[in-house]
């Protein structure tokens, strides 16, 4: 589904991604995990396609394609969804027009008819549902005065409606309480198949207990310097970053 | 069109004394003595001051000379259109129930229908009323406007003929709103001058909606006059949809004056125009007053539009709303010059001005002055502008959901713009200005001759 090949990536001439390699095939679940500021965010955001990234080198493929040269609406339209780790607020725009749009122009790309309003007022009932959105949420402007813990979820509520393939979600777990954290997990779970994927970016391993992984990645300072199952975030959870940073840095000396 | 003035210049301010000069006769004409009686001081406080430009302090963004370059054709009597205006200016929108009135050319036009209106309402043409009601019009005409402090007012007391007049008596409240829509069509590069002044009386709701449209591609010059008095506890509305064409010049003056506990919205969608200089003064004269002043402007292209507001707290406890939003495309310009002032003794006053603007291109240009003068001191008054870009921030967020960027851009200058669109106190009429602000930035309604309803006037050129 998506194959990331030695990806380089810099901003305002800083490097950031020093030569990421991933693969994610359908039904998996990736965790990448990593401490602050070693690059998760920034590798998200290039996959979505945000434009002030500098790509320096390396190829990423979705389905076969070059994911790099695509826009981020086609991104998105060729099923990528990304839930942000700080989604912006947009006064003005409300809820409902801004998902109705979404939804229509994302089904127009995939070939499918449009819908109707009452059968889309009926699709944002089911899946504010899901993720136990609030209702007057839907009624709101774009993330405009919601909670921390409303956006996160708001995020995933946008994630049910567009049914994405591959879903990043980047540090959804953080700011939630633990009744909102089981509720964002089991609207992950719920919407889990055998053809779709999901990246779990963390820092904590606490989201980890809700939604199991295949793999456990951990990203330090721009590269991925472990892969292993499951495991590896609980060990990681009992002995911090540190015991990685060490063997790293005894490596590089 | 017979029966026009032609002048070969305008450039020159001699010109247009020398047109008044040598047609005195035709601007005199079937207008009462306190109308003409006005236009000599008018004259002289004209060629004191000049065609407005640059140098002049209240016109610093906006040059008027190069609108006035160029040989015009003026109005100063009535010419017959051959087209039935109102057979085709029906109005289609659904839940929008309005009286309609047209002006062609600044005129009241003669085949206007009469109004089904409670008794001792008035709606209808300025000259008229000014003929059969002279008591009534004499009281109010002119008292407001200080032809000695703007050039453009003194233009139009000078050549003021014919417009709009309202009376709505005390303790009348007229539901329907008045939707006058303001025509400018000839064979020639025309000037016309428009002169409306409305009276609400105590006690009386009323609420207008003027709709500025060009019908020919003639270059036009319209210098357009209101001014409105509210009485005592009077609710008025006001709102003014300029839709014109890049060759037209709509030079839109407003002056305001209320007693107390009235309440006034005025909101100005300058959609579409060449130069667009709006002057609005409003006087809270009366305590517990409320004036709600709003605009909006969407330019593209060469496009100029200049909001001038001027809103006077002269009493205690009155409470003035300012809000102007733009947004500026490709190589087109604006300003927003917005004052307050609080006089001495106008305690209590709550005032707040905010201006702000998005640029959408790297060439388009807003100016913006907000100005605060206090000589109260228990106050509550606040100005504040901004400049921006479009937020790249959330422009991605949407595209990251599938909205393709032009749609993106289109959802965030509407919610941008509906702000203000927001405050419209006639629903029907919110919702369809939101309908053509979304055409307009679609680009569909920039080459529009057409009505803001809809009326398509198929058969006009
Ligand atoms: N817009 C930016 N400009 C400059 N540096 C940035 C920018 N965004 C991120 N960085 C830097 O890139 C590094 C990685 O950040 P990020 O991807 O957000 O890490 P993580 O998500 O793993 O915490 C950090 O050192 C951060 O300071
Ligand atoms: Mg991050």
């Amino acid at each position: 589904m998506l194959k990331i090949n030695n990806l380089h990536v810099s901003i305002e001439g800083k490097k950031i991604l020093k030569g990421i390699n991933l693969e994610i095939n359908p039904g998996e679940v990736h965790a990448i995990m990593g401490p602050n500021g070693s690059g998760k965010s920034t590798l998200a955001n290039v996959l979505a396609g945000r434009e002030d990234y500098v790509i320096e080198e390396g190829e990423v493929t979705f389905f076969g394609e070059d994911l790099l040269k695509l826009s981020p609406e086609d991104r998105a339209r060729k099923g990528l969804f990304l839930s942000f780790q700080y989604p912006v607020e947009i006064p003005g725009v409300s809820m409902v027009n801004f998902m109705k749009t979404a939804v229509n122009e994302v089904r127009k790309y995939r070939g499918q008819k449009q819908l109707t309003a009452s059968e889309f007022l009926k699709l944002m009932r089911e899946k504010k549902e899901l993720v136990e959105l609030n209702s007057d949420l839907a009624s709101r402007s774009v993330n405009e005065g919601f909670s921390g813990g409303e956006k996160k979820r708001n995020e995933i509520f946008q994630m049910a409606m567009l049914e994405p393939k591959l879903s990043i979600l980047d540090e959804t777990d953080s700011g939630l309480d633990i009744d909102a954290l089981r509720t964002v997990a089991s609207g992950v779970n719920a919407l889990k198949s055998p053809q779709n994927a999901t990246v779990l970016v963390t820092h904590y391993q606490r989201l980890l207990d809700y939604i199991v992984p295949d793999y456990v990645h951990v990203l330090y300072k721009g590269r991925i310097v472990k892969t292993a199952g499951k495991e590896l975030a609980f060990e990681l959870e009992e002995k911090g970053y540190d015991w990685i940073k060490k063997e790293l840095d005894e490596e590089e000396s | 069109m017979k029966e026009t003035v032609a002048t070969q210049n305008y450039t020159a301010v001699e010109d247009i004394t020398g047109l008044y000069q040598s047609n005195t006769e035709l601007f005199l004409e079937g207008s009462p003595d306190f109308m003409n009686d006005v236009r000599g001081k008018a004259l002289d406080d004209f060629v004191r001051q000049g065609i407005p430009s640059t140098k002049d302090e209240n016109y610093k963004y906006t040059d008027l000379r190069p609108v006035f370059e160029g040989d015009f054709n003026v109005f100063p009597s009535y010419v017959d259109q051959e087209i039935d205006f109102l057979s085709l200016f029906k109005c289609d929108v659904p839940k929008l129930d309005t009286f309609v009135i047209l002006t062609v050319n600044g005129w009241y036009y003669q085949r206007n229908r009469n109004l089904d209106l409670p008794e001792g309402v008035i709606i209808g043409s300025l000259a008229q009323a000014a003929r059969e009601h002279p008591e009534l019009v004499a009281q109010y005409y002119g008292k407001q406007v200080k032809t000695g402090k703007d050039p453009l007012a003194a233009l139009n007391t000078l050549l003021a003929k014919d417009g709009l007049f309202i009376y709505v008596p005390d303790n009348i409240v007229i539901e329907k709103p008045l939707q006058v829509i303001n025509l400018l069509r000839a064979k020639n590069d025309s000037f016309s001058t428009q002169r409306n002044l409305f009276i609400v009386g105590k006690n009386s709701q009323l609420k207008v909606v003027f709709c500025d449209h060009t019908l020919s591609k003639k270059k036009f010059v319209s210098n357009k006059l209101t001014e409105i008095y509210v009485q005592e506890n009077a609710v008025f509305d006001f709102y003014n949809i300029q839709n014109q064409h890049n060759e037209s010049a709509n030079l839109n003056s407003t002056f305001i004056c209320q007693k107390a506990s009235s309440n006034i919205q005025i909101n100005t969608a300058s959609l579409h125009g060449g130069v667009v200089r709006n002057n609005l003064e409003v006087l809270l004269n009366g305590e517990y007053a409320e004036a709600n002043v709003y605009g909006i402007s969407l330019t593209d292209n060469k496009q100029h539009v200049d909001n001038y507001t001027h809103v006077d707290h002269a009493k205690p406890n009155c409470t003035s709303n300012q809000l102007f939003k733009n947004v500026l495309d490709e190589e087109s310009t604006g300003a927003f010059a917005g004052r307050i002032h609080v006089w001495r003794d106008a305690q209590k006053t709550v005032a707040f001005q905010r201006n702000n603007n998005v640029l959408m291109s790297a060439n388009a240009k807003i100016d913006t002055k907000p100005q605060l003068v206090i000589d109260a001191n228990d106050v509550k008054c606040s100005h504040g502008a901004t400049v921006g870009r479009i937020d790249t921030e959330a422009l991605f967020y949407l595209r990251a959901r599938g909205i393709s960027e032009k749609e993106a851009k289109l959802l965030l200058m509407f919610a941008f713009v509906h702000e203000v669109i927001a405050q419209i106190r006639v629903k029907p009429l919110q919702e369809r200005l939101d309908e053509l602000v979304d055409k307009r930035f679609r680009g569909e309604i920039s080459k529009c001759h057409k009505c803001m309803f809809d009326c398509n006037p198929k058969s006009l050129k």
